[in-house]
């Protein structure tokens, strides 16, 4: 049974590698049963969507619509 | 905490007041350089336009750009000049380059483009002279700050179980929320940061992130689970956990 702590390490891992069969087996089991971690499993998929936007974001800022009285 | 929360009342890292003039200045003299047919950009094998007609790109689409890409390359190199240095040249590659675009969106996701490039580019020239390996101070801090989320058993303890967020696309759509999260993005430590920015931005994968800055694959992943938990922890504290604010 894995612990809360490892959870974590392996729903980080799993943006960077493929998880083993029972690697995947074993989190969907502590996943089935853990709200705290559930929940963290989320937030690490929003903040991988949350980074990739802040990168094609980054291009396109000067065209929001601030007037920053520059020009 | 504190910090940040001077960050978001600071409100968003602004073009430095010199940055706009140095723009007007430099950006005509660049685009007759290119149209000379002797440009710079010539060198990094960008493609090169044979002509400039029906070109839609210009100096003022180009110039405001400019702030949001010194932002981008800022936090990742963690150096002015560098970043500076970087993004001028991605600009006169692009400028050099353009032969025409269908629209905004696609030439700032090209601009974005050569962007990386130049990024990741000074990454590896600089990446013999950094070393990753070592573990500063800050990075400490952040290992004890997570290990005292856990109970000794290693599960949660239950004031820093990790909460629900509700629906954190709502925060997206709100320009506060960037402003937290570059604020959480520029408070990681250096090379926690590198790494995290290469696998996230740069969207290296973790062998190529091993290789450029010759880390084992397994001191890259605890530095991506720290960088990882040191912005969901930055990210409840300061935006999920306040409430998000009303304007």
């Amino acid at each position: 049974m894995l612990s809360c702590k490892e959870v974590t390490r392996l729903l980080s891992e799993s943006q960077d590698r493929e998880l083993t069969l029972f690697e995947g087996l074993q989190l969907r089991m502590h996943l089935a049963m853990c709200k705290g971690c559930t929940n963290f499993d989320r937030q690490m998929k929003f903040l991988r969507r949350t980074s990739r936007l802040y990168a094609a974001r980054t291009a396109k800022s000067a065209e929001a619509p601030k007037a920053d009285g520059g020009n | 905490m504190t910090d940040i929360a001077h960050a978001v009342r600071a409100g968003p890292d602004s073009c430095p007041a010199w940055a706009i003039p140095f723009a007007f200045v430099m950006m005509p003299a660049l685009s007759a350089t290119m149209r000379s047919g002797r440009g710079m950009a010539q060198r990094w094998g960008e493609p090169v336009a044979e002509e400039q007609e029906g070109v839609i790109i210009d100096d003022g689409l180009l110039r405001a750009l400019r702030p949001g890409l010194i932002r981008f390359a800022r936090l990742q190199l963690r150096d002015d000049a560098l970043a500076e240095d970087v993004v001028q040249d991605a600009l006169m590659s692009a400028m050099a380059g353009a032969k025409g675009f269908a629209g905004r969106a696609a030439l700032n996701t090209w601009v974005l483009a050569i962007l990386r490039n130049k990024i990741a580019d000074a990454i590896r020239l600089r990446s013999r002279s950094i070393n990753v390996s070592a573990l500063a101070p800050e990075e400490e801090s952040l290992d004890q700050a997570f290990e005292a989320l856990f109970k000794p058993n290693a599960h949660w303890s239950p004031q820093s179980r990790p909460r629900d967020w509700g629906d954190p696309e709502d925060a997206l759509q709100r320009d506060q929320f960037w402003i937290v999260f570059e604020a959480c993005l520029e408070h990681l430590p250096e090379n926690t940061a590198r790494v995290f920015m290469m696998r996230e931005f740069l969207e290296f994968d973790t062998a190529e992130i091993c290789k450029e800055l010759a880390i084992s694959s397994g001191n890259c992943h605890v530095i991506l689970h720290r960088a990882r938990n040191a912005l969901r922890g930055c990210l409840e504290e300061n935006w999920f956990d306040q409430g998000a604010p009303a304007c």
